[in-house]
């Protein structure tokens, strides 16, 4: 068995960003939710708005530092796996990818801190202004990591001189023809995975009775936004794949499965790709409607993968069934909001076991449709890192062997274990002894904003007692 | 170009380096004496002593590594193949080194695994760091801009004692920090190891310099030619050395910690002064290792804008958390 360095580069690079982006997502949305709560706790004064704030930042520090320590390693991948991509590169990514890290340092420096442990030493107007600056920061750094990779899939405001990228225009390269596009589905991703989270997690106290008024708030106030956001992300979904069969039709092409350019393109709800014979072995779906979304006509004509040769396809299998899992998830979110709304007007959202039971199970699925998102857009890059431009076996590191890849590949793995392994678990443990009259608390430890988990205060293997029990019923 | 990017570049990434050395270098340095510790009193001392800081001190490896691929791209795209493995374990030392920071506190049954992730992350990753040290006097196989040599060429017995030395070097900052930051018989116990640390330091010091000319010829014709002037900075390193000694001898509680960080800063310089202007050994330099200059002056700008906050807002830590740490006590 020949270890391929290639192979296995993609392979860590995929999953470290995975592990990596799962953290963001949710502490975008869930910045914004917290700026939202202290607004209104400002405005009402109504206690409960505040034990939510309290609640949802400590949640917010534990899972931005697990972003932040996941990112470290980010920032080196580049440098150890894509030498020749990054030299290639550097004039136009180390900028921008500089800029994202000035951006979370200042933030960090600036409003965190505040955030996390100004309550009660800082007016209430100050404490405000720190959550809607740390709200609009979380986005400034996401807008520097997606405009670095909308610009590797559609490059642009470059000339290419000796084999390296030099910027001939930031603002054509920064804003690119896909960053738009990209920038609102992954925002719009970010407040879904939040709301969804937040629901769920409502859900979980209210079946417990634990806090019912904030909870009951927490919630209602969730269904509403996610029944709203959730349509309204398959609309911007649509125009992103428009924007990406101007751009890209090959990864449409193998989001749709289709191998030859023709008209009357079936939307196909079930397929196996099979590369090698360039067709599927069995197709399922309905007549004429790809080329209907793509093209707003039954007879429009969409490009096939069979426009370039087989070995400049992407994985067809791989983004086909990627892209299905998110946009299946997406309808699966846009059910649950219209059942909440169905309930609404019963008047039994909060009554109906089975529903919160439901949104309970709801709160893995936004993480599994980002993580999907990001493979069918990734993937359907392939064989380009910049398209149309440099592929992955020219980025690669050329003094890179497979057993060197292969060696960090099995250690990153083992170390992101054991942190998610202890985050998660301690998250699960700020949950359950969070909302809670007397939560137990850990004391005397040094509070800094750069140690964001200091903000959680719950202990990690000390008895918590039996805290599912109904303590609190108000 | 009338103004030259690449040497302001230089300057800003060479004072990066220096601040993050220096200043994780002390956190780094307890955790390698972290199992020598006499109870688990002075350990809580000793974290306790540099909780408020460490991350803050590692803002600048995250900056500098983001500045490297900004303005050398070179470096980055050199170094990091040439040390693939060193900078792995250094990464997974920093993130293990890190989590036990934060769970070590909210941890009372499993404590002891969160000390030793703490020895061992702090260990591994400062001879990772020293052993770049090592990698960088000895140079790379460079062929037409790319790393050409194999995965294990960075180490050798030279980066070995470079690293075993930084490890050691870390340690002296460390223990010379504790004396500043504790009282009691946590006090002590640093007063009484500092002059070993310091003679360890000075015997790898010594080896180091009589062999990197050795292992780099256009060093050895630097010393001992072109540019007399350097020798300042061994005999200004070697002072500071006698002052340490001198200054535990008579119990002074800062000065031991400066003048510890001089060693490290004169022995610094001197490094940059054999190598100026060369920034991937052998033979590129601070102008060919650079990025177009109009990527140099685009993220120029948010550098000089975000760097005085940086410092600003470490200076304020710093001054927050000042003060002796007491035996059974956080800060509150």
């Amino acid at each position: 068995m020949e270890l391929d360095p290639l192979i296995l580069s993609r392979l860590q690079f995929a999953f470290v960003v995975s592990f990596h982006a799962i953290f963001p997502v949710f502490t975008i949305g869930l910045a914004s939710y917290i700026a939202v709560l202290h607004g209104l706790f400002y405005k009402t004064a109504n206690q409960a708005w505040d034990r939510l704030a309290q609640f949802w930042t400590k949640v917010f520090a534990v899972v931005f530092g697990m972003g932040v320590v996941s990112g470290i390693v980010m920032s080196f991948q580049f440098g150890t796996n894509w030498s020749n991509f990054s030299y290639a590169t550097s004039n136009f990514l180390g900028p921008i990818l500089s800029y994202e890290v000035v951006t979370a340092f200042f933030l960090e420096a600036a409003f965190l801190g505040v955030l996390l442990f100004g309550r009660n030493k800082v007016p209430q107007g100050v404490h405000l202004f720190a959550a809607i600056m740390v709200a609009i920061g979380t986005f400034i750094s996401s807008f520097w990591i997606l405009s670095a990779n909308s610009w590797m899939q559609t490059p642009a405001g470059y000339e290419l001189i000796d084999g390296r990228f030099h910027i001939t225009s930031w603002l054509e390269a920064i804003f690119n023809p896909s960053f738009w596009y990209r920038f609102a589905h992954m925002g719009m991703a970010s407040f879904l995975t939040g709301g969804f989270v937040v629901a769920g997690v409502s859900a979980w106290y209210l079946l417990r009775n634990r806090d019912v008024e904030a909870n009951k708030k927490a919630l209602s106030m969730c269904l509403w936004l996610l029944l709203f956001l959730t349509p309204a992300q398959a609309l911007i979904g649509d125009f992103h794949g428009l924007n990406t069969l101007e751009h890209q039709p090959t990864k449409v092409a193998a989001m749709e499965g289709n191998w030859e350019t023709r008209s009357n393109v079936p939307l196909l709800l079930f397929a196996l790709p099979d590369q090698e014979n360039q067709t599927n072995r069995f197709e399922l779906g309905i007549p004429n409607m790809a080329s209907i979304i793509l093209k707003h006509s039954a007879d429009g004509v969409i490009p096939g993968l069979s426009e370039v040769a087989p070995e400049e396809q992407p994985p067809v299998a791989l983004v086909f069934w990627s892209f299905r899992v998110m946009v299946g998830i997406g309808f699966l979110m846009i059910g649950v909001a219209l059942l909440g709304l169905i309930l609404r007007r019963k008047g039994r959202i909060f009554e109906s076991p089975l529903f919160l039971k439901t949104l309970v199970a709801m709160i893995i699925t936004p993480f599994v449709a980002v993580l999907a998102g990001w493979i069918v857009t990734e993937a359907g890059r392939a064989p380009w890192l910049v398209y149309g431009v440099m592929t992955h076996a020219q980025g690669l590191t050329p003094s890179l062997t497979g057993a060197m890849a292969l060696f960090t590949l099995i250690g990153y793995v083992a170390v992101y274990s054991v942190v998610f392994v202890v985050g998660v678990y301690y998250l699960t443990r700020v949950v359950r002894n969070g909302m809670h009259d007397d939560p137990i608390e850990v004391k005397g430890e040094v509070e800094r904003p750069k140690r964001p988990f200091s903000a959680a205060h719950t202990p990690l293997d000390d008895d918590l007692g039996d805290r599912t029990a109904g303590a609190n019923v108000s | 170009m009338s103004i030259d990017l690449a040497l302001i570049w230089a300057v800003i990434i060479g004072f990066g380096v220096i601040m993050y050395v220096i200043m994780d270098g002390f956190d780094l340095g307890l955790g390698i004496l972290y199992p020598f510790a006499p109870d688990e009193d002075s350990r809580d001392v000793m974290m306790n002593s540099v909780a408020p800081v460490w991350d803050g001190n590692e803002t600048w490896l995250v900056l500098g590594g983001a500045g490297l691929l900004g303005a050398f791209p070179l470096v980055y795209s050199v170094f990091l193949p040439a040390l693939y493995i060193g900078v792995f374990l250094m990464l997974a030392g920093l993130i293990f080194r890190g989590i036990s920071f934060e769970f070590r506190f909210k941890s009372h049954k499993n404590r002891r695994w969160w000390n030793r992730a703490f020895f061992l992350g702090s260990a591994i990753a400062a001879f990772a760091q020293g052993a770049v040290v090592g990698a960088y006097i000895q140079g790379f196989a460079v062929e037409d801009f790319r790393y050409v040599g194999g995965a294990l060429d960075w180490l050798t017995p030279f980066t070995v004692l470079t690293g075993l030395g930084l490890m050691a070097g870390y340690a002296l900052l460390g223990a010379t920090w504790l004396i500043m930051k504790s009282e009691g018989h946590v006090q002590q116990w640093a007063y009484a190891i500092t002059p070993k640390l310091l003679l360890t330091v000075l015997a790898v010091f010594a080896i180091v310099s009589i062999w990197t000319p050795l292992v780099s010829p256009e060093v050895y014709s630097r010393w001992m030619d072109t540019f007399q002037l350097i020798w300042i900075f061994p005999v200004l390193a070697l002072l500071c050395s006698g002052l340490v000694y001198r200054s535990v001898k008579r119990q002074d509680e800062g000065l031991p910690f400066v003048m510890a960080l001089g060693i490290f800063l004169f022995t610094y310089l001197g490094l940059i002064a054999s190598k100026w202007p060369v920034i991937v050994p052998p033979n590129y330099t601070i102008w060919d290792a650079s990025s177009a200059p109009e990527s140099q002056l685009f993220l120029l700008i948010g550098f000089l804008f975000v760097i005085p906050i940086v410092l600003a807002y470490t200076a304020w830590t710093y001054w927050v958390f000042r003060g002796k740490v007491k035996v059974g006590e956080g800060y509150h």
